[in-house]
């Protein structure tokens, strides 16, 4: 039985998208804590730490989504956890933030002047007292606009995550679609929801990044 | 008959009036060297010469191209007037030669093998006729501006302007700039150049106009401008320039 | 299951995983070199048509760069047909592939476009040049060279994303894992195969791409000084 795209259908799609928010913000909080560690490892001075998070990011960045998400998920049910779909697409997603967030964190860090690293240490900080003190303030402010963008694409990418069942905002499209066969509007209205998401935050990072420039220049 | 026809000539920047009332003719031949402060309006005044600029009142002629409001006509006159910038704007992506070669081929439908004797000719012209393959990249910056002349005359202009075009060398180099540009009016090239250089002007042009405050305060010839300066501001400025 | 890893299973379906990446490949190609294609055409119409158009352009890049491809694939796939329009998954893929990648060039393109410094179009125009030729000859080349690296970076996300394109049923790589991982039962080994073959690809990718760049902007000239500055 074909059922007509009313109100529920609408309801139904537009709520699933609470889904897409939680995941995005779990990933953003794990993904953001682990990839700031990576960040450090990144521009740390010991060699074999820059190495391995220099591995975490080529890999992470050199792979589908799709492919992260099903490794981590066939990784932790070899170790014995049998997540249910939401903690593992939560998972995935954060292993997947954590390696473009510590990239582009690393490249504000190093984007902060050599001169301040110099004048630090000239004033006998150590290193950890360099990096809270004079190193990360200043970086903070650079790092803003591409996390920023970064979200963006992470609202996207958890789309994929319906392959493993998780009912957000692309399954619920889905699930409609195959009850009422009526493609363009259910994913126009699973477009537009998006839409709704991802632009502001879009425009957020432009406007941030306007006024990072003008604040640099001269 | 003048070459460059200058008339009543207002000029703003917004609310900011630049040219308050220009007057210039240029003759043949001629090489006017136009001196002042920074913001008195040199710059700017060149820059309507060739378009670059629009003015608001007043009327520029140059090689019997009428310089209208719309921009109309303004390609038939820029092929008759050469302009070096302070910047040199070369072509990163082109080689000198083909740097050279670029408008006479396009503009001009000059054949590949014509444009690129005429290339070697004006290369040779100010000195560098074994740079044609070399990337700008890898010249000096005296050279590159050599190289940004030679442009200019490989579309065989009536008139050349030179804008500060010595402003961004190091001294070392502007010397052999300003022996090109010396050699040009000894050839006759009717020449406008926008200097800070007053012994050159001094020597080299044969007009001289002073500019203050987006007018001509004094102009006449180079001898009479400099050896017998008339007004206090003229008087002020060489006290400062002239070695 | 201990952990006892059994790649071999997994290589026993090796003709799987062949006939996989062949498909990819050929997305990936036919998605870069027509997306590329699109978007240099898009960036550069957008400095020279008149503004409602240009306005209808930056919509489209806007509504592409803000949603998620997989919805562009899902509504080129199932909604174009009730249009009257029947499209075998691999054209709607390569179609998505194309729509979407070409909002992306458009966007670093134009960027590029606009850091060609004013005094360089002044040159141009000096020189007699029509705005046309000016942008045929001063703009384009400089503005790729300096986003060259951008471009990359888009490329290698663009063949990664092909994979998405295993959700409307096209048997690229990621699509025959699953086929491979159901018939195993070796979930984890197989993906760390195809992973593997992923990151290849992408290793090879930008060194292509790397390749290309050099020799389109040689590092002697001022282009090779602009593309290596934008890494």
């Amino acid at each position: 039985m074909i059922r007509q795209f009313t109100e529920a259908e609408f309801l139904f799609i537009l709520t699933s998208a609470r889904w897409t928010l939680l995941i995005t913000v779990l990933a953003l909080a794990l993904g953001g804590l682990f990839g700031f560690l990576v960040a450090i490892a990144r521009t740390s001075q010991l060699a074999p730490l820059r190495a391995l998070a220099a591995g975490w990011i080529g890999v992470v960045q050199g792979i589908p989504v799709l492919i992260l998400l099903f490794l981590s998920y066939y990784g932790l049910a070899l170790a014995g956890l049998d997540l249910p779909p939401l903690v593992a697409a939560s998972i995935s997603m954060a292993l997947y933030a954590s390696a473009y967030l510590g990239e582009i964190w690393r490249g504000s860090i190093q984007s902060v002047p050599w001169q301040q690293w110099e004048a630090s240490a000239a004033l006998a900080l150590s290193r950890p007292q360099q990096y809270r003190y004079v190193i990360l303030p200043q970086a903070v402010k650079i790092v803003i606009p591409p996390t920023v963008g970064f979200v963006v694409q992470l609202v996207k990418n958890t789309s994929i995550v319906s392959i493993i069942g998780v009912v957000e905002l692309v399954r619920a499209g889905n699930l409609v679609n195959n009850a009422t066969f009526q493609p363009f509007k259910v994913f126009g209205t699973v477009a537009a929801i998006y839409f709704a998401i991802c632009w502001p935050i879009s425009l957020l990072a432009r406007r941030l990044e306007g006024k990072l420039h003008a604040g640099r220049a001269g | 008959m003048p070459v460059v026809r200058v008339e009543g000539v207002h000029k703003r920047f917004g609310a900011h009036e630049v040219l308050k009332g220009i007057d210039l003719a240029v003759e043949a031949g001629e090489v006017v060297a136009i001196i002042g402060r920074s913001g008195s309006g040199k710059s700017t005044l060149l820059r309507c010469i060739n378009g670059l600029e629009q003015i608001q009142a007043g009327r520029i002629e140059v090689a019997g191209h009428v310089l209208e409001p719309g921009g109309k006509g303004l390609r038939d006159l820029r092929k008759d007037v050469g302009i070096v910038f302070q910047s040199y704007n070369l072509f990163p992506h082109l080689k000198v030669g083909e740097n050279i070669m670029l408008a006479p081929k396009v503009v001009l439908g000059v054949g590949k093998a014509e444009a690129a004797s005429r290339a070697r000719e004006v290369l040779a012209e100010v000195g560098l006729a074994e740079r044609f393959d070399a990337w700008p990249d890898n010249l000096s910056g005296g050279q590159q501006q050599r190289v940004a002349i030679a442009r200019s005359l490989a579309m065989r202009p009536k008139v050349m302007l030179f804008d500060e075009v010595t402003s961004a060398l190091d001294p070392e180099l502007t010397g052999e700039v300003l022996a090109t540009m010396e050699r040009l009016a000894q050839h006759g090239m009717t020449m406008l150049l926008v200097t800070h250089e007053m012994g050159f002007a001094a020597r080299v042009a044969t007009t001289t106009v002073f500019m203050h405050e987006g007018r001509i305060w004094e102009a006449g010839p180079s001898s009479q401008l400099f050896g017998a300066p008339q007004t206090p501001e003229l008087k002020q400025f060489l006290g400062t320039g002239l070695k | 299951m201990g952990f006892e890893f059994q790649f071999r299973a997994v290589f026993a379906y090796q003709d799987l995983l062949i006939d996989g990446l062949w498909l990819t490949l050929q997305l990936s190609a036919a998605g870069i070199l027509g997306g590329a294609a699109v978007g240099i055409l898009l960036a550069g119409a957008r400095s020279l048509v008149p503004r409602p158009i240009g306005w209808v352009i930056d919509g489209y890049v806007e509504l592409i760069r803000n949603t998620p491809f997989l919805v562009q694939l899902l509504i080129i796939f199932l909604g174009l047909p009730s249009l009257g329009i029947r499209l075998s998954a691999e054209q709607a893929a390569v179609i998505g592939l194309v729509v979407n990648l070409s909002a992306y060039v458009t966007e670093i393109v134009r960027a590029g476009i606009q850091s060609v410094h004013r005094s360089q179009i002044e040159a141009g125009l000096s020189l007699a040049l029509t705005r046309l030729q000016v942008f045929r000859h001063i703009i384009l080349a400089p503005a790729i060279a300096r986003v060259w690296p951008a471009l990359t970076s888009q490329f290698t996300l663009m063949m990664l994303a092909t994979s998405v394109c295993s959700f409307i049923s096209v048997q690229e790589l990621s699509a025959e894992a699953a086929n491979i991982e159901s018939q195993t039962f070796r979930s984890f080994e197989t993906y760390i195969v195809v992973a593997v073959v992923y990151l290849a690809l992408a290793l090879l990718l930008r060194g292509l791409l790397a390749g290309l760049g050099a020799i389109l902007f040689p590092s002697g000239s001022g282009l090779g000084r602009l593309r290596r500055a934008g890494q």
